[in-house]
């Protein structure tokens, strides 16, 4: 899964502390940075780089991760109740990816020299975001299918450039990642495949997920560029590739001709081929129930915080205990040994 | 955030920390490979660190085999040191085989 919140403002109070002139030795690493991205060679964690360059990495990978995470509970919601034991079974494998996507971003965020704890503290107290798409609730089933098709789906167009970013372990990561994803879209869409071919209700109820997910999947690629804050240097250090209207548009493209095959209808009475622009046309977005969303006025931002809240907290001791535990062993080894 | 109701009876200094520490993860893809370095983990010992590698990295058949390694008994080079440390190896071109230029019945040598 993905998240489109990556692309924050930086926040004033940060621009602010962002230092006076720099030293001339400074200044020449900067030279050495920017030549290094023109030739287009990757970071890597040890590398001088600008504090900027840095702070919108920490921010949009641990953004991510905390995505992946979140991620997890609306189809967690349904692990339980899948209609047979391969559907359960292929869940849990997707849920337990996400936790693993999160994991290989944390880590990758942590080579900029934050810590793990200090980004889910971030995260938990409201100052880091995710992806406003896991605030909606999964109604039905027929949801699982539907987020495997749109919602991965628009994550893989979003991620797929990601794995050229500038900075090599992100990149790592998001190879790794969209390796995954693509097993997540294919068996959402085949599962909706099979709903399809059932009842009449189960058709109603695909149609009704879609026409609840479609507008939110559109929402993943983020605000239009132009009103994109961040974009433009996340453009110039090679930490974004494409723009936001671009792969939409691109996701529209794909989508359009997939639900075809499906035989389910979207829900935007302005989706038109275009000739002239050899593109589906579609209707403006309302940027206001994103905005409201990533705002925490979603359906579920509570419940979701506070389930990651409490998992956490409810987790504490068996941390606690497993790292005593370990204490404990090294210290009687040591005597052992001496 | 609510703060933990457990207090640890961990030792005091700098190993005092909370956080799980990190291992770095090697996986062998399949024998007759090298392991390759492929991420890392937080776990509070290696046999843990061990277990949560194999979740996190071979959920899908990558590997035969794992080398976890904690991230801080890792020694690394200076990357500000690279050219000292690299450059006198490029105008050592006579180390490479096609620095040798021989007649063509004998050149696949």
């Amino acid at each position: 899964m993905y998240t489109q919140a990556m692309d924050l403002p930086t926040p004033a109070h940060e621009q602010i502390a962002a230092r006076g002139p720099m030293t001339l030795t400074e200044r020449e690493w900067q030279a050495q940075f920017d030549a290094k991205l023109d030739r287009g060679d990757f970071i890597e964690a040890k590398d001088w780089m600008p504090d900027a360059y840095r702070r919108t990495l920490v921010r949009q990978i641990s953004q991510h991760a905390h995505s992946e995470i979140v991620g997890m509970l609306p189809e967690g919601n349904w692990i339980t109740r899948a209609p047979s034991l391969k559907r359960k079974a292929i869940l849990l494998a997707k849920v337990q990816d996400e936790g693993g996507h999160g994991l290989y971003l944390y880590a990758a965020a942590e080579t900029l020299g934050t810590s793990r704890d200090e980004m889910l503290d971030a995260l938990h107290t409201g100052r880091a975001k995710y992806s406003s798409i896991f605030n909606y609730p999964t109604l039905t089933w027929a949801d699982i299918g539907v987020i495997g098709w749109l919602v991965d789906g628009a994550a893989i167009m979003n991620q797929v450039p990601l794995c050229r970013c500038s900075y090599g372990p992100y990149a790592r990561a998001m190879i790794r990642i969209c390796k995954e994803e693509s097993f997540h879209q294919r068996q959402g869409f085949e599962s909706l495949l099979v709903l399809m071919r059932g009842t009449q209700a189960q058709r109603d109820m695909v149609q009704d997920a879609v026409n609840r997910w479609w507008w939110p999947s559109l929402m993943m690629f983020g605000p239009p560029d132009g009103e994109s804050t961040n974009g433009g240097d996340s453009m110039k250090w090679g930490i974004k590739r494409i723009g936001n209207d671009a792969l939409r548009q691109k996701f529209v493209d794909a989508t359009v001709e997939q639900a075809k095959v499906l035989g389910v209808s979207l829900p935007d009475p302005d989706l038109r081929w275009n000739e002239a622009r050899g593109h589906w046309d579609f209707g403006p977005i309302d940027w206001d129930e994103f905005k409201a969303v990533v705002g925490g006025h979603g359906p579920c931002n509570k419940e979701r915080l506070a389930t990651r809240v409490k998992a956490w907290n409810d987790g504490a001791w068996v941390r606690d205990a497993a790292l005593a535990h370990a204490r404990k062993r090294e210290a009687r080894e040591q005597r052992a040994a001496a | 955030m609510a703060t933990d109701p457990v207090t640890p009876q961990a030792p005091a200094g700098p190993g005092a920390r909370r956080e799980w520490p990190l291992w770095e993860v090697f996986v062998r893809s399949r024998s007759g490979l090298d392991h390759r370095h492929c991420g890392s983990v937080h776990a509070p010992d290696a046999r843990l660190a061990l277990q949560l590698a194999r979740d996190v990295y071979t959920r899908r058949q990558e590997g035969v085999s794992l080398w976890v390694v904690r991230a801080d008994d890792i020694v690394a080079s200076d990357p500000d040191a690279k050219p000292e440390l690299f450059d006198p190896a490029a105008d050592k071109i006579y180390r490479h085989p096609t620095f040798y230029v021989l007649p063509p019945e004998v050149d696949h040598m």
